[in-house]
């Protein structure tokens, strides 16, 4: 045929490639993105998914966080069963969320509830970056903000793990409302006394950073993380320069004076059942 | 004239050649009476059509427009005695944030703007109107002391967003405008915010956080600029007019949405072309709205801006959830 002659045939057998050849079945195997180590995802779960070779902080899934941070069997989950709705008919966007919805097992890009760590009792959220990129879209911003006022119901602290691109472009303006929603039930919360714990994880940018994350009596950050407001190619294509190589990291943050601690992953549930454990006592002590 | 717009140029065309009639009528003999009213009736009507039904990225034009009246120009139609104040005492003054104290209708009041330049030299002082940290600590700052002195704010919303820079980002851009939202959510005075520009974002939000919260008729209030969303939704900045009418940043929009509480309606063309009226068109609103925000205490306050932002945002309840339990 004709035809024929237009179609390129293809004439070399394709080679697994390097980096194929690698590849173990899937999920038995991990490769470390930093130091290209490949260790047993078994193992790696077990140190909380910090690499054991270059100490590289792997993203967490919100349920492996809460497992590896509360006290076993403590743990309530709340509104569970909200999801979005499209308010500006994007196309595509349900499906998507959907889609995120199947891979996480979760609702949203956050999940709440409550529990304990070291025995002290806490209303808890956690993003995970891997729903939308943790990005804040309206059940995020509500789920955030029911967990804030169940806190000052229930007198207990709350403790926030951000990880999220920012903003959800797909409900527009709705999610900027967010960042003012999610603030000012902080603010509320803090003025009966409430004490509010931020824990920054890669990445914590945009329309998150520049509300909840940044909003805690005490601001942490785990190591490395890309923590920041405006993204690093749009700063660079602003300023028409090279940004040093550390820029908008945890690091970086601490050094220029906007966060309390960079805390291990490691070091995480005993730090911060000390933080919780020095508030509670406050007052009742007389010598 | 400077600043013509593209979707406008009928209009404009059509009353340039009724001027050269004109004109024409009184050199000449001729008489042109019967056609110059009827092309004015044209352009009346033209005027309507143009006007009436403007797309987003008419108005994203508009709201743009490089003559558009700005905080500094409201202040002087809308206050007396005003007095600018500088400094977040911290570090710097930024002058992309304007603000001091005024009265309004005899009412001593705070009142605080983004503030972008007239012309290149003022822009460059003003960054733009795009404001780092401490020009949203100097905000901060000043809505503090209208606290304590019990005076009304008004803030006036226009700006591309916060400015993305590296000092920005060192001195804690994220930071300065959470500061604000936190802070905003707990002041005990009425706080009134008006979109007259650009509402870019976060940058804007950080001084929006009020118990109204209103916009000119061609102003634009989103979470992204139109070509940012077009260059991450379809990698391709010049699709800016589509996205802007995908994301629903005009002021018809919000108020669908729940975002805003009163248009304010604009002078035909936009603000541009009437200063003194479109302040006049602000004023009835802003009036109104301190006016019923007048008798609410000082907890009321506080709890009503709560539930107005409570409010916003849209999600369903489902019952077949996953979850590990």
């Amino acid at each position: 045929m004709l035809k024929d002659l237009f179609v390129k045939k293809k004439k070399y057998a394709a080679i697994p490639s390097e980096h194929a050849k690698q590849d173990v079945p899937e999920g038995i195997m991990t490769k470390c993105p930093n130091c290209k180590k490949i260790m047993y995802t078994k193992e790696l779960s077990k140190s909380l998914m910090v690499c054991m070779n270059c100490d590289h902080h792997f993203p967490m899934s919100a349920y492996e966080r809460i497992e590896g941070l509360l006290d076993e069997g403590t743990f309530i989950e709340y509104d569970k069963n909200m999801i979005s709705e499209n308010p500006l008919n994007f196309p595509d966007y349900l499906n998507k969320v959907e889609k995120d919805r199947q891979k996480t097992k979760l609702n949203e890009a956050v999940l709440t509830g409550e529990g304990e760590i070291s025995g002290c009792k806490l209303v808890i959220a956690v993003m995970d970056s891997g729903f939308r990129m943790g990005s804040m879209g309206s059940v995020v911003g509500e789920k955030i903000t029911r967990a804030i006022e169940k806190a000052m119901e229930l007198k207990v602290p709350f403790l926030i793990f951000t990880a999220s691109g920012g903003a959800r472009m797909q409900e527009g303006v709705l999610s900027l409302m967010q960042m003012a929603k999610t603030s000012s039930a902080l603010k509320l919360f803090s003025d009966q006394g409430g004490l509010i714990i931020t824990v920054m994880t890669h990445p914590t940018t945009g329309g998150v950073s520049a509300s909840f994350a940044s909003l805690g009596d005490y601001n942490f950050a785990e190591p490395r993380a890309l923590i920041g407001f405006a993204g690093r190619r749009i700063i660079e294509q602003t300023i028409r320069e090279e940004l040093p190589e550390d820029f908008q990291t945890s690091e970086f943050l601490l050094k220029h004076g906007q966060l309390d601690a960079v805390i291990h992953r490691h070091d995480l549930k005993e730090t911060l059942g000390n933080v919780l454990e020095l508030h509670q006592v406050g007052g009742e002590v007389r010598w | 004239m400077v600043g013509e717009l593209e979707f406008e140029k009928p209009v404009i065309e059509l009353r340039k050649k009724i001027v050269e009639l004109k004109e024409f009528t009184k050199t000449t003999d001729v008489d042109l009476t019967d056609e110059i009213e009827k092309l004015e009736t044209r352009l009346e009507k033209l005027e309507n059509d143009i006007y009436g039904n403007m797309k987003p990225w008419d108005r994203v034009q508009i709201a743009r427009h490089p003559e558009r009246p700005t905080t500094l120009d409201y202040i002087e139609q809308l206050f007396s005695q005003f007095l600018e104040v500088h400094g977040d005492r911290y570090f710097g003054d930024d002058e992309a944030i304007v603000g001091g104290i005024a009265k309004y209708h005899g009412l001593p009041v705070t009142v605080i703007g983004h503030q972008r330049g007239k012309d290149t030299k003022e822009n460059i002082r003003r960054n733009f109107g795009m404001p780092h940290p401490e020009g949203y600590r100097k905000a901060l700052r000043l809505m503090k002391q209208a606290d304590k002195f019990n005076r009304p704010i008004i803030c006036f919303i226009d700006t591309k967003g916060a400015y993305p820079g590296k000092a920005a980002e060192e001195r804690g851009q994220s930071e300065a405008i959470a500061k604000n939202l936190f802070e905003m959510a707990g002041l005990t005075v009425p706080v009134v915010c008006i979109v007259i520009g650009e509402g870019g974002s976060g940058g804007a939000l950080a001084l929006g956080v009020g118990n109204h919260v209103h916009m000119l008729e061609n102003s634009t209030y989103s979470v992204i600029s139109p070509e940012g969303a077009a260059s991450i939704l379809w990698k391709d900045a010049s699709l800016a007019k589509k996205a802007a009418e995908t994301m629903r940043i005009t002021a018809p929009d919000l108020k669908e949405l729940g975002v805003i509480d009163e248009i304010i309606p604009e002078v035909k063309g936009g603000a541009h072309k009437d200063v003194v009226a479109q302040a006049q068109a602000i004023d009835v609103v802003l009036k109104e709205s301190l006016k019923s925000l007048q008798h609410l205490t000082k907890e009321e306050l506080i709890q009503h801006r709560y539930d107005k932002f409570k409010k916003m945002g849209q999600f369903q309840k489902i019952d077949d959830f996953i979850g590990i339990q």
